[in-house]
């Protein structure tokens, strides 16, 4: 039998390390997969919590969040490319055009 | 027991995904990495008795969103990460910050739940009560996600499209 | 009384007339300027002759009109209304009488002027004020009037305003002008205060039964010297007398009319109208006295060195204003008032026959450079001759009987004593040196000017020479228009005969009704009856000491300018430092300058200028936009343009918000 806080730990490992790759990468479609970590962590804590109090909803809320990670990606990756187009590069330090 | 010993195995091989996706330098390791987390991930949910959203975690997630993420990977033929000097705030700023921040979010947590252990299949996520959920309590939102999917369609369509390159549209700028 | 003497009609009809001549007069012709101003300012003296012939067969010796309601604050009451009594009377005659003459020498003397529209509608202005001034009922009504006179003579000091002189002239007299006015201000409170009202007939009726305060202070001794103040102010006396020199920068028949005649003895009969106060108040009144004598004295010797011939008037006029304090001051109200209706007719003369010789020099003003007109402006020399023997006091013209009735009252009234009377006496030698002075440098001698060789620099002093050698273009020195020596003329006459009206006390038993009620004079006119003959014989010593003043002042002036011109140069060298003082103006403006003006200047411009305005009110202003900015330039540098820089904020910021959530307790 596994304790909530288990679950709980392991989503906020999740999401820490999504955070961490958020700052520290620099590839975009690595800061955009850190995102998609983060998303995935607080889903894990939304279903340990909806088996812990017997509400579904919090499963449902989990479909949610899925398509609306789906919709996110896809409008991003289409970002991405659009960026790509006009800069030619994928580090995000060259997307600096609005440095002073 | 063996409910434990296979949340141990799921959850290290999630952890192990993610610092592999944080340390790697080419992002289609860092794409794959990402998918075994997910798969983990599917695990995980099925222990709780998700079967709906572990099926579909599956199906979606690392089914339709990684292989988007690897397809554009692949498109834009992106390399290995090259050595940019960065952000200081994004370090000295964020980091701390991230950590603060989950720190108090899992003090908050463990504070407020209780310990008492969450069975194996307890919960009967199955599709037919979720599907229920979400024609009847959860219809609006539900039928306002497939107008968000639609004009994320549009959007990315537009976005990614080549711009026509012809004399009618130079014209109107 | 039932009769209706429609005395509103009296200030109103020159208020027409200035707002006629002021709003339309730039459109009209000189011809209609002048018809108005003189149509207004005719009707308001034929209107003053009108009342003045009613009045006695009203009966009463009192007359009051109410035109309307203007305050009414629980029991304070002040409504606009006019009061007429034989002391308001001889005012309102006087001073539409001279006005009006002297509105028609304006015509002439202003002909070639430029704004000759404005002027007249000044003056008319001028005659509205006065006339309010001295038909009021209430000390209220009289202060607009005193106000108002006061913008009037700053309007028309600085007439020829382009001209710096001119303008500093102005506001000189109307900032100590303002200063008079405080004290009359703060009088007024004392009185709305204590008694409740600014009616006269209110006012003066609480006042009556309160005996004299003998002891030299309290509240109507208070009240006396605040309204002295006033009067010091409007009336030149020491210490605010430095306005009137200056002011001879207007045009001469301002000087005439506003600084001789009339608004100068505004002050002198707000001290009669207040006799009720004064009489119960002796220290006050002692106050009044002393200081008419030192400044009667004070300005007579400033007079004798003077070069400037309205400067020399002017000083004579203040020095004849602190005769009349001194009548006030010694409860003689009649005398006073009445040596302010001779001093008018003199000194109003005095001024236009000075006006006409600078007309005929083509604006010369310089003693120095005059001589020997008696035969080329016969009509000017007459009448001006008329003014000064007025003046110097030598019988039968008028100034004698005034002055010497003065002078007997300054040592027979029971306020009085004889060191009013001696210097009073010294003075009045003065007086007639200097204006015999005055009468021989001017049109005796040889001629010392340049006016035959027509020189053009004579041009600068007002835009009138010019004209004039324009018109006649030969440059003669000739006598002045008809327009201007009739008014003269007429002057002159009432200078020789307007004494006379004091025969068989004609004068003073007309005014008697309103002093007749002086508690603490009982009487101080003539004693009852003249039963004792030791006080006519004294009193006829008096006149016959204060005549050998005179004519030892006439001969003095004889001897030092016309039979031994070199003299005075001599009598200078021998006492250089003395002269010096005398001919500066014993250095009082530049006293004030120095106590009053400069600590002003400089406080106002260090102090309130540079450290308040621009060190905390741009400070403030600049500083909370400095602030703004130097803000806006720290926090700019998140907007980095460099997104993982974003990224960090954006986590920072979230575990701030979380961070804060739990401490407020939200989960």
């Amino acid at each position: 039998m596994v304790p909530l806080s288990c679950y709980l730990l392991l989503s906020g490992v999740l999401f820490a390390c999504g955070v961490t790759g958020f700052l520290i990468k620099r590839n975009i479609i690595a800061i955009f997969m850190s995102i998609e970590l983060m998303l995935n962590g607080v889903n894990l804590s939304f279903v340990a919590f909806a088996a812990q109090w017997g509400a579904l909803s919090g499963q449902v809320f989990v479909f949610f969040v899925m398509v609306v990670a789906a919709a996110e990606a896809a409008v991003g990756l289409a970002i991405i490319i659009a960026v790509f187009r006009t800069r030619e590069t994928l580090n995000v330090d060259y997307v600096n055009l609005l440095k002073l | 027991m063996l409910h434990l010993l296979l949340f141990l195995v799921f959850g290290f091989a999630c952890v192990a995904g993610a610092v592999n996706l944080l340390v790697q330098r080419h992002p289609i390791n860092s794409a794959l990495s990402l998918v075994l987390v997910m798969g983990s991930l599917a695990g995980e949910y099925l222990l709780l008795g998700a079967e709906f959203v572990a099926a579909i975690q599956v199906i979606v997630y690392a089914g339709a969103i990684m292989v988007l993420f690897v397809f554009v990977i692949m498109l834009l033929n992106a390399g290995e990460e090259e050595r940019t000097p960065g952000s200081r705030v994004a370090l000295v700023l964020g980091l701390p910050g991230m950590l603060i921040g989950s720190v108090l979010v899992a003090w908050l947590l463990l504070d407020r739940s209780p310990t008492r252990a969450v069975a194996a299949g307890a919960l009967k996520g199955d599709p037919q009560t979720i599907g229920w959920l979400l024609f009847h309590n959860y219809l609006l939102p539900f039928e306002v996600t497939s107008i968000l999917v639609l004009i994320a369609i549009m959007g990315a369509v537009v976005l990614a499209s080549q711009p026509r390159m012809d004399a009618s549209t130079k014209k109107e700028g | 009384m039932t009769a209706n003497l429609h005395l509103w009609l009296i200030p109103l009809l020159p208020l027409v007339g200035a707002a006629t001549n002021g709003l339309l007069g730039k459109r009209f012709s000189r011809n209609l300027v002048s018809t108005i101003a003189l149509a207004f300012s005719a009707a308001a003296f034929a209107l003053g002759l009108w009342v003045a012939f009613e009045f006695p067969s009203l009966g009463t010796g009192v007359y009051r009109e109410t035109l309307a309601a203007w305050m009414r604050a629980g029991d304070f009451r002040v409504d606009f209304a006019f009061y007429l009594d034989h002391l308001s009377l001889v005012m309102l005659l006087i001073v539409s009488g001279v006005g009006f003459l002297i509105h028609i020498y304006s015509v002439g003397y202003m002909w070639e002027e430029g704004g000759f529209y404005r002027f007249f509608s000044y003056l008319n202005l001028f005659l509205f004020f006065m006339l309010m001034l001295v038909l009021a009922s209430s000390y209220l009504v009289m202060f607009i009037g005193w106000e108002g006179v006061g913008l009037a003579s700053y309007l028309l000091i600085g007439f020829w305003f382009t001209r710096d002189q001119a303008a500093s002239a102005g506001k000189k007299a109307f900032i100590v002008n303002r200063v008079g006015d405080f004290g009359f201000l703060i009088a007024l409170f004392l009185l709305i205060k204590h008694f409740g009202s600014l009616n006269f007939d209110s006012l003066f009726a609480s006042i009556q039964p309160l005996g004299p305060e003998t002891q030299g202070s309290g509240l109507l001794t208070s009240i006396a010297l605040l309204l002295m103040v006033g009067a010091c102010g409007k009336s030149a006396q020491i210490p605010l007398y430095v306005w009137l020199p200056d002011a001879m920068e207007g045009p001469t028949p301002v000087s005439a009319l506003i600084h001789a005649a009339t608004m100068v003895t505004a002050g002198i009969y707000m001290i009669a109208r207040s006799h009720v106060i004064f009489d119960r108040a002796p220290a006050a009144g002692t106050m009044v006295a002393i200081l008419g004598t030192l400044t009667a004295f004070f300005a007579a010797t400033i007079g004798m060195a003077q070069t400037d011939i309205k400067k020399v008037l002017a000083y004579s006029t203040i020095s004849q204003l602190g005769y009349m304090f001194l009548a006030c001051g010694v409860a003689a109200y009649t005398s006073g008032i009445f040596h302010l209706m001779t001093h008018a007719f003199f000194k109003g003369l005095l001024f236009l026959a000075a006006g006409s010789v600078m007309h005929a020099l083509g604006g010369e003003q310089d003693m120095r450079q005059m001589g020997g007109l008696r035969q080329k402006i016969p009509w000017t020399f007459w009448t001006m001759t008329a003014g000064t023997v007025a003046i110097a006091g030598i019988p039968p013209f008028a100034g004698f009987f005034s002055k010497d009735e003065i002078l007997w009252q300054a040592y027979a009234s029971p306020r009085g004593s004889w060191g009013y009377w001696l210097f009073g006496l010294i003075t009045a030698l003065l007086t007639s040196f200097y204006m015999f002075r005055l009468w021989f440098l001017t049109f005796f001698g040889e001629y010392r000017g340049s006016r035959t060789t027509a020189h053009p620099q004579l041009a600068v002093q007002t835009g009138h020479a010019a004209g004039h050698d324009a018109q006649h273009g030969h440059g003669q020195i000739h006598d002045s228009p008809k327009v201007m020596l009739v008014p003269m003329a007429i002057l002159a006459v009432l200078s020789v005969v307007g004494g006379w009206v004091s025969y068989h006390h004609t004068f003073e038993n007309f005014l008697a009704p309103v002093f007749h009620d002086a508690v603490a004079a009982p009487l101080p006119d003539h004693p009852a009856g003249e039963s004792a003959g030791e006080e006519s014989g004294k009193e006829i010593l008096f006149m016959g000491i204060s005549v050998a003043a005179a004519g030892a002042g006439l001969f003095l002036a004889w001897l030092l300018y016309c039979r031994r011109p070199e003299l005075p140069q001599r009598i200078v060298q021998r006492i250089p430092s003395l002269y010096q003082l005398v001919l500066h103006k014993y250095y009082v403006d530049e006293l004030y300058a120095a106590l009053f003006v400069k600590p002003l200047l400089e406080g106002s411009s260090k102090l309130l200028w540079h450290g308040i305005d621009q060190h905390v009110i741009d400070a403030g202003v600049d500083g909370s936009a400095d602030a703004a900015r130097q803000v806006s330039d720290t926090m700019r540098h998140m907007q980095s343009g460099n997104v993982r820089s974003y990224a960090g904020w954006v986590a920072f910021g979230a575990a701030l918000v979380i961070a804060y959530m739990v401490w407020i307790g939200v989960p």
